[in-house]
């Protein structure tokens, strides 16, 4: 996630909170810079922001300002990225992180869009099993790693798995 | 994709034609989109890209889409910067690494980007403010990739994307507009503080983090989650034709209250475009605002709209060089430009822009 000013890494999400009307809010991402900026006395913009406004630092990726959180350990079975990678790079590791991280995930989306459930399109056929799906993620996460470990006899046997789901796919 | 021949086109969406298109530049959707199996792009190694780009380019070539593939792999930093410019491709994926490219469609309206921040990021845009046709246009598309590809989804949550800013519709509905009166008068700062308000964003001409260059700003949504497709143009599309009504409002009254001054502006920033042998980007851009401006009021009558669009495009450093064939320091830029501008708008008055 950017910076909405610049292109650094945003690692601020701040909800202005409207104090003339109950239940309006803005959200906005900034790096340390704007998200300062944006926080400062009204008086050095050209025309002053409600004064009053709340504001809230949601997932800071910087690690100066932040805590460190319990769930900074967790990790997906997946993907293996952990809660503190996504944290500092505001990118997941695959779509299962959704459910991996999902108790933390939830108040931040819930934050960034004011709902958490999905309403629109959807995909027309039904989709394929998406535990299949997410098994073939984690079998080329460990072939990365048996042939990072050099284990080329698990990395032929996580080769023919991974094919013969491909091929259930219908890849 | 022949990369040299392209800055002797341009791009539909700069025609400068369309509904209220002397204000509304284009009209723009773009749906995030990843396959169900494999990481996200940036958790992905380089074997994996190539093989999410073989399948992304495969299920394109079975869609029967009528697109264009351009690696960046090996592609050069003017030939990526030229992509940028024309609104193909994004910052992040000219500057990314590994396997990634870009599928681009007859007359620029439509690009699939392969392997940016998600696998797939589509893109239809269309001169004017035509927001419910670039839709169509978009889900269609959409669909017939579907019909090929697993996409990561979810029945709560919608598509899933590697950033949750984009989680759910993954889409991002936005106009680009040319706001030269409420720059000129300030309001155009009250104008984003309401935008902001109802969570919509606005960026400059080359999108999150540029300067408002040439008085262009894109407006777009920043919510995915929870409202329809839909629901989401809706916001935009009502909030847009108010934005037009000011910036006409602004105008009469600027041209109603200075009208000379207005006159001398618009044709001072002509004749300076007709006669300079040096000119940085950013005070071409500047004239071009004025001197766009100036034709819709009626105030130059020998200039087609669609050569100033161009030339915003056309002036852009990798464009000028390309054009030039050849690398350039600034210096040599701002001469080249100069010269470029001068050739155009002394060939193009009266006529149509160049023949695609």
């Amino acid at each position: 996630m950017k910076c909405q000013k610049c292109s650094k890494p945003a690692t601020y999400h701040i909800t202005d909170l409207d104090p003339e009307v109950p239940g309006k809010f803005a959200v906005f991402h900034f790096c340390d810079e704007h998200a300062l900026q944006h926080l400062a006395p009204a008086a050095s913009k050209p025309d002053s922001l409600p004064v009053g406004q709340l504001a809230k630092d949601l997932v800071s990726g910087s690690s100066a300002s932040r805590e460190p959180s319990p769930a900074d350990s967790l990790s997906c079975p997946n993907c293996q990225i952990s809660f503190a990678e996504f944290r500092s790079t505001g990118r997941l590791g695959c779509p299962y992180d959704y459910e991996a991280f999902r108790d933390e995930l939830m108040p931040l989306l819930e934050n960034i869009h004011g709902e958490v459930r999905h309403s629109g399109k959807a995909p027309k056929r039904a989709p394929r099993t998406s535990r299949q799906q997410n098994t073939l993620i984690r079998l080329r996460n460990d072939l990365k790693r048996a042939i990072a470990a050099e284990d080329y006899e698990a990395a032929a046997k996580l080769r023919d798995e991974i094919k013969s789901l491909e091929q259930e796919q219908g890849r | 994709m022949n990369l040299d021949a392209l800055t002797r086109t341009s791009g539909e969406w700069l025609r400068g034609t369309g509904p209220e298109s002397d204000i509304v530049i284009c009209s723009r959707i773009r749906l995030a989109r990843n396959l169900a199996d494999f990481p996200f792009t940036s958790r992905a190694s380089d074997p994996e890209k190539l093989e999410i780009e073989r399948v992304c380019r495969s299920a394109m070539d079975k869609a029967g889409l009528d697109l264009e593939y351009q690696s960046l792999v090996d592609l050069g930093l003017l030939d990526r910067q030229l992509l940028v410019e024309r609104q193909l491709i994004s910052r992040e994926l000219s500057g990314g690494d590994g396997p990634r490219g870009v599928a681009v469609g007859p007359r620029e309206n439509m690009s699939i980007m392969v392997n940016e921040e998600d696998h797939l990021r589509i893109q239809v845009m269309n001169s004017g403010f035509s927001l419910p046709e670039v839709w169509e246009q978009i889900n269609a598309l959409d669909d017939r990739l579907e019909e090929q590809l697993h996409f990561a989804f979810n029945p709560q949550l919608g598509y899933l994307t590697s950033c949750p800013t984009n989680v759910g519709t993954g889409i991002r509905v936005g106009v680009m507009l040319h706001l030269p009166a409420l720059a000129n008068t300030k309001q155009i700062e009250k104008v984003f503080r309401a935008l902001h308000k109802i969570n919509l964003a606005v960026r400059g001409l080359y999108g999150e983090g540029t300067q408002a260059d040439g008085d262009f700003y894109q407006i777009s949504n920043q919510q995915t989650l929870g409202k329809s497709e839909r629901e989401l143009i809706r916001n935009l599309s009502d909030v847009v034709p108010q934005i037009i009504s000011y910036e006409r409002q602004a105008r009469q009254e600027w041209i109603a209250q200075r009208r000379q001054h207005l006159h001398d502006q618009v044709s001072r920033a002509y004749g300076v475009l007709k006669t300079a042998h040096t000119i940085s980007s950013s005070e071409t851009m500047h004239l071009l605002s004025s001197v766009r401006m100036g034709i819709n009021l009626g105030l130059i009558d020998d200039l087609e709209i669609r050569t100033v669009n161009e030339l915003f495009i056309h002036t852009q450093p990798a464009h000028l060089q390309k054009i030039q064939g050849e690398e350039l320091e600034v210096d040599e830029r701002n001469i080249a430009r100069a010269g470029y501008i001068r050739r155009r708008l002394t060939a193009d008055r009266h006529e149509e822009g160049p023949a695609d």
